[in-house]
């Protein structure tokens, strides 16, 4: 049976899940527990900045822990327990703070196993908010996924709706790969049908959110939305696209972007992050490299600007992909 | 002295056998057989082997650059850790890591790190895990002065003292962050007095005394294994060798290096109290000094006969699935 639920609803399930099925299976993060909420009368904890983790501290006291904003020392001590013998879920609140914690991921998870001969495992989860979209300003709403994604040895996923994130979350927890699962803010709020009991969603495996012959729109995490609504405008002048929603952006199913352009011949990607080194850059050199003959137009990228992210709301609007830019993006290619 | 005869040889031929090996290191570097960064620990060997001297199976190490040391004191096997720095199908690794990430998960060594720092907080994990899977170990992190400097030390002391893991952070202070002298970058006179702002117990050993520091690390480990939390150990010690094979080492004086190879070596000093206390004889020290040779020998010889990795692994080991 499927609920109504949240994204933040069905993440909190998906941990209740796995804390559950799992006895090595932790959280840690700042006020992942709580704080000191915890043991006073007459308030309530909070279960993180966004109540994500809320409750799940009362079920498992001893695994549920909360940590001083210390992101390297969240991250670097998650490490060394994945490495050995814990499955950590590490919060890190928003992935703008990969910024004095990337040590961790970039020359411990992604590469002990590498560098040990295959030798280790590092199943670690690194929970994270991405995106524009709450006027957070520059350091709180950037959409980092495309350093994670560029780095041997981590996987990317971001979900785009509440039924998929409880599904890759279970999926990322239970992967012997260290993965990072990208909560985007766009995302965090949205209403869906979620499974219930213990349901995974494979990891490298994109979904075809609405299908359509006439054009393909590769979109992931908050810009799913974006594109089924330019799809449901573009339906009515008669054209219809095809929204590939990537679920998972290291490892990327290359196959199903390829297939979908196969069949349109043309292929607009919407990406939240800015436009260099992007995976809206990736997907297009893909397009290129090996879908050059499925091409009768140019790829077009629909990313935000090359600048940080502003504060006002005016300003964060034009920073932002949106329906109608993807609408403009495919009446530009004819 | 509560060391039987046995463990006071194992000890013995554990120093001996660093101290061979970092000087076997440097002599195939020159004969140009060996490439890469490579980091010696000689003169520090009483810190690893009187550290490991107390830990067993269930125990984790986190090292350093200058890692050779933990890797032969927590019981990696020489022949595989000199196969993996000839760069053989044959290494631990297999030819993937290297002098600075040799690693041996199944020795419960969690890898010598290019990351100055990096292997505190991999120790605090390790310590974690102990203590959530009460396994009864201890996370171990070794590490130099310099590190000390990094937040990734602070950050994991701090997390540590809080959670009361079973942890033991063990510097080695050597006088030298690569080429500048520790007081130059460091402003308290002890770096043990660093655990004062996290309240976490600390003691300094001599660390060219395996005897002091094998009974300081052992009162450490105890409080944790007891659940009593960390500690931070300060072992003083000394680099004999530069930062790196190659170094110059112009930046001090010939005479500060003689004068503790001369006087304060930590084999010399183990073996004369050893000697005089009548508890092993000098002949079976040689005799374990011939046994180390040999061995060594022998994994050069095996390393040098041992085939290459196959080009096509270059993608092999980067993810367990997908």
């Amino acid at each position: 049976m499927a609920r109504m639920l949240t994204t933040g609803q069905a993440i909190n399930e998906a941990l209740a899940i796995a804390l559950e099925s799992d006895p090595d299976v932790i959280l840690l993060g700042e006020d992942v527990a709580g704080g000191g909420a915890r043991s006073a009368e007459g308030v309530e904890e909070m279960g993180g900045v966004l109540g994500t983790t809320k409750g799940l501290v009362k079920r498992f006291p001893e695994r549920v822990l909360d940590t001083p904003i210390s992101e390297m020392g969240i991250l670097g001590t998650a490490v060394g327990a994945a490495a050995t013998g814990l499955r950590p879920v590490a919060e890190l609140m928003f992935i703008d703070f990969l910024g004095v914690c990337l040590d961790p991921l970039l020359n411990q998870a992604a590469k002990l196993r590498y560098m040990f001969g295959g030798k280790a495992r590092v199943p670690l989860t690194v929970r994270t908010v991405t995106g524009s979209g709450m006027r957070a300003a520059a350091q709180h709403s950037q959409s980092l996924y495309w350093m994670t994604a560029g780095i041997p040895g981590l996987k990317t996923v971001i979900p785009s709706n509440p039924a998929d994130a409880k599904g890759l979350l279970l999926a990322a927890i239970r992967d012997d790969d260290p993965v990072i699962f990208c909560e985007a803010k766009g995302v965090l709020m949205q209403r869906g049908e979620v499974p219930e009991g213990d349901w995974t969603v494979p990891i490298g495996q994109a979904r075809i959110a609405r299908a359509g012959g006439d054009v393909t729109l590769v979109a992931f995490g908050a810009t799913v939305a974006m594109a089924l609504q330019a799809a449901e405008a573009l339906a009515k002048e008669g054209t219809e696209a095809e929204v590939v929603d990537l679920r998972s952006l290291q490892p990327l199913d290359e196959a199903a972007i390829l297939s979908s352009l196969e069949k349109t011949g043309r292929l607009v990607v919407v990406d939240e992050s800015t436009p260099r080194c992007s995976i809206a850059s990736d997907v297009a050199a893909l397009c290129v490299d090996r879908g050059f003959d499925f091409l009768n137009a140019p790829v077009k990228r629909v990313t935000a600007p090359h600048t940080p992210v502003p504060f006002a709301a005016v300003l964060e609007d034009a920073f932002r992909p949106s329906a109608e830019k993807v609408i403009a993006a495919v009446r530009e290619m004819g | 002295m509560q060391l039987s005869r046995d463990r006071l040889l194992d000890a013995y031929r554990k120093m001996r056998m660093i101290r061979c090996f970092e000087e076997k290191l440097q002599e195939l570097v020159l004969a140009g057989k060996l490439a890469g960064f490579l980091h010696l620990y000689a003169g520090e060997e009483a810190v690893a082997a009187g550290v490991c001297a107390q830990l067993d199976a269930r125990d984790w190490v986190a090292s350093t650059h200058r890692g050779h040391g933990h890797c032969i004191a927590k019981g990696v096997d020489v022949a595989g850790m000199m196969a993996e720095l000839f760069g053989r199908r044959t290494g631990l690794c297999k030819g993937k890591g290297g002098s600075m990430h040799i690693a041996d998960m199944d020795a419960g060594m969690l890898g010598a790190n290019g990351i100055v720092g990096a292997g505190i907080p991999l120790a605090t994990g390790a310590a974690l895990t102990a203590k959530l899977k009460r396994t009864g170990g201890v996370g171990v992190a070794f590490f130099g002065d310099g590190a000390t400097n990094q937040g990734q030390f602070h950050e994991s002391l701090n997390m540590a003292q809080l959670w009361k893991l079973p942890a033991l952070y063990v510097v080695e202070n050597n006088g030298w962050g690569e080429f500048t002298p520790t007081e130059f970058v460091v402003p308290v006179a002890d770096i043990a007095e660093r655990a004062r702002s996290y309240a976490m117990a600390s003691a300094i050993a001599d660390g060219n005394d395996f005897f002091d520091v094998y009974e300081k690390a052992g009162e450490a480990i105890a409080r944790a294994r007891r659940g009593e939390g960390p500690t931070l150990l300060e072992c003083k010690t000394y680099r004999l060798s530069g930062h790196y094979v190659g170094d110059t080492t112009v930046y001090r004086t010939k005479e500060e290096v003689e004068e503790w190879r001369q006087r304060r070596d930590p084999l010399d000093r183990f073996e004369r109290r050893v000697v005089e206390a009548g508890l092993l004889a000098a002949d079976e020290l040689r005799r374990l000094d011939g046994e180390v040779a040999a061995e060594l020998a022998a994994a050069v010889a095996a390393a040098e006969a041992a085939p290459l990795p196959d080009p096509a692994d270059v993608t092999a080991d980067v993810y367990v699935s997908g």
